[in-house]
């Protein structure tokens, strides 16, 4: 790649521009620490210290964001002229007005995640005023994120997603109070986050932590703007606000594992979370304000392929309700104890797969071991048991593809393929099965075998195996 | 009795070809008059349901996690599943998302 002289310049480049984005991050902190040191009341300097990003992942309590003075406005409540004329499309809408821009320059939000939901959730809220900004998350941005985390961008590939978040909020809009919160949201945390701001956004990407969130927010009773999308679909409600019921009084009990689909399986459109993330915004900019009927009690269900949004009405909060009924017992100390985890038997993120385990050592081999049978030439069959639209995303040459979900009825299509391979070696060839992970290949060599198929095996961790301990060319996904 | 039987959120591929809106024909249960949504359930395990039917009922009511929707209608605010239907209705089954 690239010749010499080019390769240098690029680097010279790259070198410099390095050197003047630390010096401006340098400046930007330093303007910082003084505008807040112009600020009246006790909240400024506490302020200032947290926006250096609060990456220590203890429980911290040391960053208040709550009674901010409102970014723009004068304490006498008047707005300055540099203010009037950023939020002058807002200042004109009769219901929203100088009232509600106050309002907004004067809430807290808490963005929960800041993947695919809280992108444009963190990018509307900074752009249009609020107060203070308070962003989780304590994932890393990866490069498959970029196609719908548009708050990211390539250059923070590997960063932490807080960080990178943060940084792209305060390029919006320097006035904003950007808090940095760097930790994954556990029990043992989020009393003392969630806390201190006065709306919660929930754009996270699994079960507990939705359940957890929920709980989190009666206790500390605050609204919680819920969004979530998956495939070409999203949902979006407003839990514990005016009446509104709370996670747990629409779902008591947890769906069982296997119907818990996520984005690293059942893939995602990019911009169905967008949109799904930006009427989040809109919900909670509704809240902070007072302006409008928030979706409390209703929920809005968006299918992106039909291009149909329609809005139903959910019961109200249940008076028996375990969490947030009025003889609940549910104390702090009952949450920081409680383990989500278990209660949904889901793991609190969206890249741990749940592994099961259902074959004997016997009936299985390593990922380097079915190298060694193709290296030794080794008469077998391999059998890809992925979907169709997986297995046309990559494979490894030659594999026949019989979905899963179809293996039982194709058991002929096997058998001709396994005498064909006979034949062709005059030896009786081994069955290995694959799939992506290694947990469908496992389902099917024990269906294979409960068919007569005693000499089937499969490859544990499956093709990610593969491309991690054998052939690192081979593309995941 | 005219339904329409409409599922989503992922229940619709437990449905052949993975259709979500079905137009429907459900008849009362044996010996009632009406079509409650007792009835509607059990029907649509049998007549629609293709594979895994764990993955929408439980016991005589839907899964965890399934919400129940009559005309746009938490089921829980119309009767559940003593809910009485009528001619033309549309009864929604959406199974709640959690990605993001």
């Amino acid at each position: 790649m690239g010749g010499g002289g080019g390769g240098r310049r690029r680097e010279e480049i790259e070198g410099e521009l390095k050197k003047l984005r630390a010096e401006r991050k340098e400046l930007d902190a330093r303007i910082r620490l003084l505008e807040s040191q112009l600020e009246v009341g006790p909240v400024g300097v506490g302020g200032a210290a947290a926006e250096e990003g609060v990456v220590d992942g203890s429980c911290d309590g040391s960053v208040a964001c709550r009674g901010r003075g409102g970014n723009g406005f004068a304490p006498d409540g008047g707005l300055p002229a540099d203010m009037i004329y950023r939020y002058s499309r807002h200042l004109l809408l009769p219901d929203f007005g100088v009232e509600g821009q106050r309002k907004l320059s004067q809430s807290s939000i808490l963005v929960v995640g800041a993947g695919g939901l809280g992108s444009p959730v963190a990018l509307y809220l900074a752009a249009c005023g609020v107060g203070c900004l308070g962003i989780v998350d304590g994932d890393d941005v990866e490069l498959n994120n970029l196609h719908r985390q548009i708050i990211h961008k390539e250059a923070y590939v590997g960063e932490p997603k807080v960080k990178s978040a943060a940084d792209a909020c305060r390029e919006i809009n320097s006035s904003v109070k950007v808090v940095e919160h760097q930790h994954t949201l556990r029990p043992c945390n989020a009393l003392e986050i969630v806390r201190k701001y006065d709306i919660i956004v929930d754009a996270t990407d699994n079960l507990p932590t939705r359940y957890m969130i929920s709980d989190c927010c009666v206790l500390l009773n605050k609204p919680l703007v819920s969004g979530a999308a998956l495939g070409l679909e999203g949902q979006l409600t407003v839990y514990h606000h005016n009446g509104s019921p709370c996670y747990r009084c629409l779902f008591p009990s947890p769906p069982p594992v296997a119907a818990c689909q996520r984005c690293s399986d059942s893939g995602v459109l990019g911009v169905v979370p967008g949109v799904i993330g930006c009427l989040q915004a809109l919900e909670a900019i509704k809240v902070a304000t007072a302006v409008g009927e928030p979706l409390c009690g209703r929920m809005l269900l968006f299918d992106a392929l039909s291009a149909r949004i329609r809005i139903v009405k959910l019961r109200g909060s249940l008076p028996d309700c375990t969490i947030c009924g009025k003889k609940s017992a549910f104390t702090e100390q009952d949450f920081q104890k409680f383990d989500y985890e278990n209660f949904t038997q889901s793991p609190m993120s969206d890249k741990t797969a749940p592994s099961v385990d259902l074959l004997p050592e016997n009936a299985r081999i390593t990922s380097r071991d079915y190298k060694s049978m193709v290296d030794n030439a080794e008469p077998h069959l391999l059998l890809d048991v992925r979907p169709t639209h997986h297995f046309q995303i990559t494979s490894i040459s030659p594999s026949l593809n019989i979905p899963l979900s179809m293996l039982e009825e194709k058991l002929p299509v096997l058998e001709t393929s396994l005498k064909k391979r006979a034949a062709a070696s005059g030896k009786e060839p081994s069955l290995v099965v694959l799939c992506r992970r290694g947990n469908d290949s496992q389902r099917a060599v024990k269906l294979l075998r409960e068919k007569g198929f005693a000499s089937a095996k499969d490859i544990i961790g499956g093709l990610q195996a593969w491309g991690r301990d054998v052939d690192p060319d081979f593309p995941v996904y | 009795m005219h339904l329409t039987l409409e599922f989503g959120g992922g229940l619709e591929l437990l449905l052949e070809n993975s259709t979500k809106v079905h137009k429907v024909e459900v008849p009362p249960k044996d010996g009632e008059e009406k079509v409650t949504m007792k009835g509607v359930l059990s029907w649509a395990k049998t007549n629609l349901i293709k594979e895994r039917p764990e993955m929408f009922v439980k016991g005589d009511s839907v899964r965890p996690g399934v919400l129940v929707l009559i005309n746009d209608c938490d089921w829980e605010i119309c009767g559940g599943l003593d809910a009485v239907l009528e001619e033309k209705d549309v009864v929604v089954f959406i199974s709640t998302l959690h990605g993001g």
